[in-house]
């Protein structure tokens, strides 16, 4: 499928790649959904025999076909949060010089990012790739509390249910943008929801 | 001086008020009849006996209060005071820094002892008298970065400098204009400023960050910087802003006057010794439109400054809506007359309001 152009944006957005294969011991590919793709158009069987994917769906059908390229390790995980144990493993035993693969949604990409920031490996080491939904993980600046898979602007936060402004500005730590309350002057006066990037 | 310390909240009854003292001294922000983003950097080696740059760290009239109303924010939100784990040196660069400029520039307040690495604290204003093992956090009740910045007035921001830049990785920050440690902090210079509108395409972060990189020891730097608040609050958060914004919409011409006050930041940096970070403290002074308007040349400048501010920066201040009804006020004490260059109000020199 092709690619989604993100407008121009402020300098905390995110920026996305095409991942390349580099050269390395060990490459982890974490991805989800549409990212699976992204992984397709750089396997080889010499780089497949030296890499771990962590893989969550997200209701695609593309898990068969990352098993069918027989990576060296394979995880097929029903959420994020389910696979971020085995993340955490990987990266604790990692050794210097492994190459890091993220595909698919923001949020994906964000929360792995960040896990292996935690692990000691810069961002600007780690590969992204865009791949499917544009919806956004927000924090509520408020309450504090993430809500997943946002395409509209504005929303309602999950947890608090205060009306939010989708913002551009992005926190690596939380892997998320913040949402601000659009009507603290007036309250009552919400804007329509639209798409995001309408 | 003797400072005399006011009684006072910058919350609920907002019983705020500067003296006479406090209102000649304010830091007025606009140096010319109008007002864009630049570098104004200079040099912070004292000024005015008096002004607020003459000591290191000011201490003023809203000392006692300040930290009164830092603790409560603290408080009901712990996440306001940060430190990444590497930064904890640089928190005992910034606890020394402070302690060693306050016992001098303020003997009369603050007092510290040292005998090799135990270290006596007088805080005399807040009644706190510590012994402490100088880089052992556990001899003191909370890590160094926020045991002192709970005693200093002002937003500390401790940065890290790495990658040919400076990273947010620490800070107390409980009187700011609208911006969250929990979610900036991590970011880089860049990252923390990018919703700023317009400065980036002037290149004044460039030049700013460049110019913060080079900053040595014992040779800190200052500016100015400013907003609009409705009502002395000094905690405008976004993390409270569902509770604050709305007294925007207090505004009528007949409380403008006391109602609407100008912030302005005076920020410093300082080269940390040890951590080799820099130390951002932003400063906060907050005066009211009719205390301002008691120095006639104040008056007429501040009338011209929000009269042809850009709608970008009005906006982004935040005050674009209450523009209209700032001017209706500001307008009677602007009769035309030119004005003196500098900040400072020139109350003796400068003529009195001709209408």
């Amino acid at each position: 499928m092709s690619k989604f152009e993100f407008p121009p944006s402020i300098k905390s957005r995110p920026v996305y790649g095409t991942l390349e294969a580099r050269p390395g011991k060990g490459h982890l590919m974490i991805a989800d959904a549409d990212g699976a793709e992204a992984i397709m158009d750089i396997a080889t069987p010499d780089l497949m025999a030296q890499t771990h994917i962590i893989y969550i769906p997200r209701g695609t059908d593309f898990a068969d076909k990352l098993r069918s390229l027989n990576p060296a390790q394979f995880y097929e995980g029903p959420t994020y949060a389910a696979s971020v144990s085995r993340i955490r493993r990987v990266l604790q035993d990692a050794h210097m010089g492994l190459q890091v693969y993220l595909a698919g949604t923001e949020g994906l990409m964000g929360q792995a990012q960040n896990e292996a920031m935690m692990a000691g490996i810069p961002h600007t080491a780690i590969q992204t790739e865009h791949r499917g939904s544009t919806a956004r993980r927000m924090q509520c600046v408020h309450c504090k509390g993430i809500t997943e898979d946002v395409e509209t602007d504005p929303f309602v936060c999950s947890h608090c249910g205060l009306n939010l402004f989708v913002r551009d500005h992005y926190s690596r730590r939380l892997a998320a943008y913040q949402g601000v309350c659009i009507d603290a002057e007036d309250p009552g006066n919400v804007p329509a929801p639209k798409g995001i990037y309408e | 001086m003797t400072i005399q310390f006011n009684d006072e909240t910058f919350r609920d009854d907002y019983s705020f008020h500067n003296s006479d003292w406090a209102i000649k001294r304010f830091p007025f922000p606009f140096h010319e009849d109008s007002y864009m983003y630049a570098v104004n950097m200079e040099q912070h080696r004292g000024g005015p006996e008096g002004s607020v740059y003459e000591k290191r760290f000011d201490v003023d009239e809203h000392y006692i209060s300040e930290m009164r109303d830092r603790a409560m924010v603290l408080a009901d939100d712990p996440l306001r005071c940060q430190s990444l784990p590497h930064m904890t040196l640089a928190g005992w660069d910034l606890l020394e820094l402070i302690m060693v400029s306050k016992s001098e520039d303020y003997p009369d307040l603050f007092e510290l002892h040292r005998d090799g690495d135990t270290w006596r604290w007088i805080n005399k204003p807040l009644g706190i008298d510590d012994t402490f093992t100088f880089l052992d956090e556990t001899t003191l009740p909370y890590g160094p970065m926020e045991y002192i910045t709970r005693q200093t007035q002002g937003d500390f921001c401790v940065l890290d400098q790495r990658d040919g830049n400076l990273w947010m990785d620490a800070g107390t920050v409980t009187t700011q204009a609208d911006w969250s440690l929990d979610f900036d902090i991590g970011m880089n210079f860049f990252e923390w400023h990018a919703p700023v509108p317009l400065a980036h395409e002037k290149g004044i972060f460039e030049r700013a960050l460049k110019f913060l990189l080079n900053i040595q020891q014992g040779a800190p730097a200052r500016r100015l910087n400013w907003t609009m608040t409705v009502n002395p609050l000094l905690d405008t958060s976004p993390e409270n802003y569902h509770k604050w914004g709305v007294q925007k919409t207090t505004l009528t011409p007949e409380n403008i006057g006391a109602k609407q006050h100008l912030r302005v930041e005076l920020q410093t940096f300082f080269r940390l010794p040890r951590s080799n970070g820099l130390v951002f403290p932003i400063r906060c002074y907050l005066c009211s439109f009719q205390d301002l308007m008691t120095m006639p040349k104040w008056g007429r400048r501040l009338h011209r400054v929000v009269r042809d501010l850009p709608v970008e920066l009005a906006t982004y201040k935040g005050f674009i809506d209450n523009r209209p009804m700032m001017l209706d006020y500001l307008s009677q004490f602007d009769d035309g007359l030119p004005t003196s260059p500098g900040i400072f109000p020139d109350f003796d020199t400068e003529p009195a309001l001709q209408k």
